[in-house]
């Protein structure tokens, strides 16, 4: 691969620089959607008849493609990172809200209610007790957001050299150079697997109580088969509740 | 100048309404892309989604393929396709289907494979024959969930080949890419809207689809 590392200058950027404006541009936008969702599924889980909406509004905004988003905000924001992390950070909320809600709600009502013996407080319940047993549920959201949104960074290219490694794809169309296309689609691949292997790590990390491997799961799954939820535990489970990524 | 005016100005001008370069032959070229898209991936992935459901084995095949899926980078690979492919159809095409066919593998594969197993036991034990079971049973019952796979792969669909545009494709997406190109703002935001009117065509679509086809049995039983 000749020239595969060449960057050209009128990118303004070396290659580790380009990998870490990617990264920025895609999981701030992330992180910021998940600080929104945590409250808004607290409201949710709450108020039990402003889900059915909340569902119905993110069904629609997740569908308006994000060139769409790009080029109507320019107006707002102008050629700016800003106006490609919007979008993102709204696809990232869409995306959460109903993980969070899900997997809130997938929390046994004993559990609740020995919280409320305790004397523990509705916030306090939500941050300490239900949040901890959700965190499957929305690590499994995390994944599918970030994952998109590494991805749709590259789109920003098209509304002038907002696109992070996106931009290296128009660069490689303008100077006829493959190479350079080639790189784009492998960094960025490879950033998304990094990323979601971060994720799998934390999930981990963080509940140490689930039994070790998915195979093991799966079988107790199996078993416990006339448990309504445990064909959560599957591993295509979340991929399928979930939507997958727009463009 | 407000983003409405541009709108405005851009669907009252008559001149946008004639010609090769006009709305209903740009909508219509998107449209013909999209269903040829969806048809090939449907054709692919709801044969295998409904075997591997149906008996339940490939669960973590089918995992490996959608997270690989979700990991390439869309638009990379359009252009990708495009340089090694060069002009046609068919370098669209390829990242169309290959994006699309994950979301409905992996959603008709758990559709399946999550129905209540107590009426299949039932269908097997009136003597039912595998295919039948699948076809008669298992499909009904689990439609809602089968369509919202194809859903989301035509939605995709829709999207991405506004992206196209930008490797010589038509459908609406040329006036987001021409527009920007020749700082023409409004015909950018006219574009846009297009786009945002066909992926909600599409939910509407499948939102009447589902009406009518998912037993109103099957659908009570989800709402509850």
């Amino acid at each position: 691969m000749n020239g595969f590392f060449d960057i050209p200058s009128d990118l303004q950027s070396s290659y580790l620089g380009l990998v870490s404006t990617h990264l920025q541009e895609a999981l701030i936008p992330v992180f910021v959607g998940f600080a929104l969702a945590l409250p808004i599924g607290l409201l949710c889980v709450r108020v039990r008849w402003l889900y059915p909406p909340v569902l119905w509004i993110t069904t629609v905004l997740y569908a308006i493609p994000s060139l769409a988003f790009f080029v109507v905000l320019i107006d707002y924001t102008g050629l700016s990172r800003l106006t490609v992390m919007i979008p993102l950070t709204l696809y990232s909320l869409v995306i959460l809200v109903p993980s969070v809600v899900d997997g809130v709600r997938s929390v046994p009502e004993e559990t609740n209610a020995a919280a409320a013996a305790m004397g523990i407080g509705l916030v306090r319940r939500y941050v300490q007790v239900q949040l901890p047993i959700a965190v499957p549920a929305i690590i499994a959201g995390l994944r599918v957001a970030a994952a998109s949104s590494i991805s749709l960074v590259s789109v920003g290219a098209l509304i002038g050299n907002q696109g992070a490694l996106g931009n290296l794809l128009t660069t490689a169309m303008l100077y006829q150079r493959p190479a350079l296309a080639v790189n784009s689609v492998v960094t960025t691949a490879v950033l998304a697997v990094l990323v979601d292997a971060l994720l799998v790590l934390l999930r981990k990390l963080l509940t140490p109580w689930q039994p070790p491997s998915d195979r093991k799961v799966r079988r107790t799954a199996a078993r416990a088969a006339d448990a309504p939820g445990a064909t959560r535990t599957s591993p295509t489970a979340g991929a399928a509740r979930a939507p997958e990524h727009v463009s | 100048m407000n983003v409405l005016n541009f709108i405005e100005s851009f669907f009252t001008n008559s001149a946008h309404w004639r010609g090769y370069d006009g709305i209903p032959q740009r909508v219509w070229e998107h449209i013909q892309y999209s269903v040829a898209a969806l048809s090939i991936a449907a054709a692919v992935g709801l044969p295998i989604g409904l075997v591997t459901g149906h008996t339940g084995r490939g669960g973590n095949a089918l995992a490996f393929v959608s997270a690989a899926a979700r990991a390439l980078p869309t638009f990379g690979l359009l252009v990708l396709m495009f340089v090694w492919l060069g002009l046609g159809v068919l370098p669209v095409m390829v990242p169309l289907v290959v994006l699309a066919i994950p979301p409905i593998l992996i959603t008709t594969y758990e559709a399946v494979r999550t129905v209540d197993p107590s009426p299949v036991d039932a269908a097997r034990g009136m003597g039912m024959s595998e295919g039948k079971i699948l076809l008669q049973v298992e499909v009904p019952a689990a439609l809602q969930l089968i369509l919202s796979g194809l859903r989301s792969a035509a939605i995709q669909i829709v999207s991405t080949a506004t992206i196209a545009a930008y490797v010589s494709l038509g459908g609406v997406g040329r006036y987001i890419v021409d527009g920007l190109y020749q700082r023409n703002y409004e015909k950018v935001v006219g574009g846009a809207t297009l786009t945002a009117v066909l992926a909600l065509l599409v939910l509407v679509v499948f939102w009447a689809v589902g009406r009518g086809a998912v037993s109103p049995g099957v659908r009570r039983r989800r709402a509850a």
